[in-house]
C-alpha cells in the first residue's frame, strides 16, 4: 500500500465562540474578522515543515490540496506548496501528490498542464497529478462561474490538458468554454505519456464513471468516516465491475484524520479538542454553500434529496470526540488501536492509497510533529505490506518512486 | 382558479421545446416568472379574466424536462429563444410582464423586438447595476430555507406567502418541491451568473413600450433604488412603489398590484 501525508493548512486558532459569532467559516468569513497574516505565515511554514518531516519519516507521498476563502484550509495554490516540497524532498522516492490544482478555476486551464509539467520536472518525475472537479462553492461563489457549467468545463479542461501534455506539435483548441489558437506548452512532463492521474471526490456517480472510463485512481474524501463510507465505496467497486475494470485496490484512495498516543485515554486528551475544532469550527458552514444550485446534475440532486446519503452538517455540531472516534470520522488511539482500525478500514474498503491527515483542526505544530513521528515509527511499517502478495500492481504511482522500498524512520 | 392548459412549442430552430401555460381569453399577455419558478397564483388567475395569459416555463424548469437547460448557453441564446417563442405562439403584439429574473428577460425581449410589445410591466427586475446598490446571485442562492423567508418577504406570515412557501405534506411531493426550487435557481442562474449585469444598459434605450416599473418598498433582495434606474433608462416609464411589500408583490400585495397593473394595461 502507498501511504501519503495529507494537509489542509487550516487556521488553527479561532475563538471559542467562533461558530456562534459567525455565520460560516467558508466563503463569506472576512479574513479581518479572525485572521492574522503573521499567524498565517507561521501556518504555511509549519505546514511545509510538517509535510517535509512526514517525507523524512517514511510516508510514501506528500499531499496538497486547494480551497478558497475559508478558515478550514486555505492552501489557495497547491502548486506553490508542491514546488517547495518537490525541492525539499529532492533525491528521495517521495511522491508529490497534488490533489490538486483545480483546472476549471483557471482560465485558460492549460496553466495547470504547464504547472504540473513544471512540477514533474522539478521533482524529477515524482508527480501525481490530481484532477479535482472542485468544490461547487469555490467554483461559483469564489470564482464566479455558473454552477451548471462546472462539469462541462471540467471535462473540456481535462481533454485539453491531456492533449497539451502529449501532442507532438502545437494545435488549435476549440471547445464550448475554451478557445486557444496555439497550444504548445513548455515543458511537457517528464513522465510519459503523462503523470499518473488521481481524481478526488465525495461519491458522485458521474465522477466515478469518468474515473473508471479513463482508468484513473479515485480518492474518496469524506467527512463522515469509513463506516458511513462503506456502502458508497461498494458502489464504486460495483460500478468498476459493470464497466469491465478489475478490483485493483490501487484504484481507490481514502483519507483519514489520524492521531497516535501512548494510550487510548491519552489520545482523547491529545486529539479530542482538535477533532472537535475541526468538525465544529472548520466545517461550520451552511451546507447549501458547498453545492450552489445547479452544481449537481438533476439526477444527482434528486438522489441527494430523496435518499439523503449524508447526515446534515448541523448534526456534526452535536458530536463529541468520542462519537467522532467511534464512527471513524477520526482514527485516534494508541499505536495498536490505530493500526488495527486502519487495517480494518483499508481491507474493508479495498483501499490501496491511504491518505493520512496528521494535522487537523487546532492541533499545534509540536503535537503534529510528534504525531507524524509516531505514525512513521509505529503505524506505517505495519500497514505498508497489506497488499503484498495479492498480485496487484500500483499503476497509478510515479515510476521514479517505485524503485526502492521506503525504510521506516 | 382557472387551470391553465399546457402547450409545447419549438424554438431555436427546433433544438428546444418550450412549455407554456395558457389561460383566459382576450388580448395576449406574456408573463415571465422569477428565479423561484412558475407559480400559477391568484394574480395570474385574475389577469386571465381580462387577457389570454401565456406563462412559459424557463427552459429546464418545466415538469419532467430538466435537461432542456443544456440547450441554452448564454443570455443571448435565451433572448433569441423567447423571441422565437413569440413567433411560435403567433403573437404579433402583446403586453409583456416579468418578475425579477423574468423582469430582466422581459426588458431584454422588449429591447430586442420593441414593436411587438405594447405595454411592459417590470416587477422588481434584475439586470442593471449601481455601485451604491450591489447585489448578486449570492443574495438568493446562498441563504438557507429559513433565512430566505426574511430576505424575500416583508411579512412572511401573510397567508399567500405561507401557502406558496410551505412544502406539501406528502414526503414524496415535498422532496420534489425542494428539488424543483433548487433546480430552478440553477437553471436561471446559468445565464446570469454571478451578477446579472450582462449589458442590458446598452440595449434598454430600444424599449419603446409604455412601461410600469413596480417595486416593493421593503425589498431586501434587489434594492428598490433600481426602480428609478429602470425608469430613467426607459423612454416612457413610470414607477409604482408599494409599501409594506418585499420582493414578491404578487403574493404580499396582490390587491394593490392588480389594481394598478390592471389600469395601466387597460389604458
Amino acid at each position: 500500500m502507498k501511504i501519503a501525508c495529507f494537509h489542509l493548512m487550516p487556521y488553527r486558532d479561532l475563538p471559542a465562540d467562533f461558530e456562534q459569532k459567525h455565520k460560516s467559516a467558508w466563503f463569506s468569513l472576512p479574513f479581518s474578522a479572525v485572521g492574522d497574516a503573521n499567524k498565517a505565515a507561521q501556518y504555511y511554514n509549519w505546514t511545509l515543515d510538517e509535510l517535509t518531516f512526514a517525507a523524512e519519516n517514511g510516508f510514501d507521498g506528500v499531499c496538497t490540496n486547494e480551497h478558497h476563502q475559508n478558515s478550514y484550509g486555505f492552501m489557495v495554490n497547491p502548486n506553490m506548496m508542491g514546488s517547495v516540497l518537490a525541492r525539499a524532498t529532492r533525491g528521495t522516492d517521495c511522491a508529490i501528490v497534488q490533489m490538486g490544482e483545480t483546472a476549471v478555476f483557471l482560465n485558460p486551464p492549460i496553466r495547470v498542464a504547464e504547472e504540473y509539467a513544471m512540477l514533474d520536472c522539478i521533482s524529477e518525475g515524482r508527480l501525481v497529478a490530481g484532477f479535482p472537479v472542485g468544490l461547487g462553492g469555490d467554483f461559483s461563489y469564489s470564482y464566479g462561474m455558473a454552477p451548471l457549467e462546472q462539469r462541462a468545463r471540467y471535462y473540456e479542461a481535462h481533454d485539453l490538458i491531456k492533449k497539451a501534455w502529449t501532442a507532438k506539435e502545437g494545435f488549435a483548441w476549440n471547445s464550448k468554454y475554451y478557445q486557444l489558437p496555439m497550444v504548445n506548452i513548455w515543458p511537457q512532463p517528464v513522465q510519459q505519456p503523462h503523470p499518473p492521474i488521481w481524481v478526488p471526490g465525495n461519491a458522485s456517480p458521474s465522477t466515478w464513471d469518468f474515473v473508471i472510463k479513463n482508468d484513473y485512481s479515485y480518492c474518496f474524501l469524506t467527512y463522515f468516516g469509513a463506516k458511513g463510507a462503506k456502502h458508497m465505496v461498494n458502489g464504486f467497486w460495483d460500478r468498476c465491475e459493470e464497466m469491465g475494470r478489475d478490483r485493483n485496490p490501487y484504484r481507490m484512495g481514502f483519507l483519514v484524520p489520524v492521531g497516535v498516543s501512548e494510550t487510548d485515554a491519552q489520545a482523547e486528551a491529545e486529539y479530542g479538542p482538535a477533532a472537535e475544532f475541526f468538525y465544529h469550527k472548520g466545517l461550520h458552514l451552511p451546507e447549501q454553500l458547498l453545492a450552489p444550485p445547479g452544481h449537481m446534475t438533476h439526477s444527482s440532486l434528486t438522489h441527494l434529496i430523496t435518499k439523503r446519503p449524508f447526515p446534515p452538517f448541523d448534526e456534526l455540531k452535536r458530536l463529541r470526540y468520542k462519537d467522532m472516534n467511534e464512527r471513524d470520522f477520526v482514527v485516534c488511539g494508541s499505536a495498536s488501536t490505530v493500526r488495527d482500525r486502519l487495517l480494518e478500514i483499508v481491507k474493508t474498503l479495498n483501499v490501496g492509497h491511504l491518505m493520512i491527515l496528521p494535522q487537523f483542526g487546532s492541533l499545534s505544530h509540536e503535537q503534529t510533529m510528534t504525531n507524524i513521528e509516531r505514525i512513521g515509527k509505529d503505524i506505517l511499517p505495519h500497514l505498508r505490506g497489506v497488499w503484498d502478495g495479492s498480485g496487484w500492481q500500483d499503476h497509478w504511482w510515479p515510476q521514479a518512486c517505485r524503485n526502492q522500498a521506503r525504510a521506516a524512520a | 382558479m382557472a387551470k391553465p392548459r399546457k402547450r409545447t412549442v419549438p424554438v431555436l430552430g427546433g433544438a428546444l421545446e418550450m412549455t407554456v401555460n395558457v389561460a383566459g381569453k382576450g388580448k395576449p399577455l406574456l408573463f415571465l416568472h422569477s428565479a423561484g419558478g412558475l407559480y400559477w397564483d391568484d394574480f395570474l388567475d385574475e389577469l386571465s379574466e381580462h387577457y389570454k395569459v401565456y406563462a412559459p416555463h424557463f427552459p429546464g424548469t418545466a415538469p419532467g424536462r430538466p435537461n432542456d437547460i443544456d440547450k441554452l448557453d448564454s443570455l443571448w441564446d435565451t433572448v433569441i429563444a423567447y423571441e422565437d417563442l413569440l413567433d411560435a405562439l403567433k403573437i404579433r403584439k402583446c403586453r409583456l410582464m416579468g418578475h425579477s429574473f423574468g423582469g430582466l428577460l422581459a426588458a431584454e425581449l422588449a429591447a430586442q423586438r420593441p414593436k411587438a410589445i405594447e405595454k411592459l410591466v417590470l416587477i422588481a427586475p434584475i439586470g442593471l447595476w449601481r455601485e451604491d446598490a450591489p447585489y448578486s446571485v449570492w443574495n438568493w442562492c446562498s441563504p438557507g430555507p429559513e433565512e430566505i423567508m426574511d430576505v424575500l418577504f416583508y411579512d412572511k406570515t401573510h397567508p399567500d406567502v405561507v401557502r406558496r412557501m410551505t412544502p406539501p405534506d406528502n414526503p414524496r411531493k415535498a422532496d420534489q418541491w425542494t428539488i424543483d426550487f433548487i433546480w430552478t435557481l440553477g437553471c436561471t442562474g446559468k445565464v446570469i451568473w454571478p451578477i446579472p449585469d450582462k449589458g442590458l444598459k446598452k440595449r434598454i434605450h430600444r424599449i419603446s413600450a409604455p412601461s410600469l416599473v413596480v417595486w416593493g418598498e421593503n425589498d431586501k433582495l434587489i434594492p428598490p433604488a433600481y426602480a428609478e434606474e429602470f425608469a430613467r433608462a426607459i423612454a416612457d416609464a413610470e414607477v409604482f412603489m408599494i409599501p409594506q411589500c418585499g420582493h414578491e408583490p404578487p403574493l404580499e400585495q396582490r390587491g394593490r398590484l392588480a389594481e394598478r397593473v390592471g389600469t395601466f394595461l387597460a389604458a
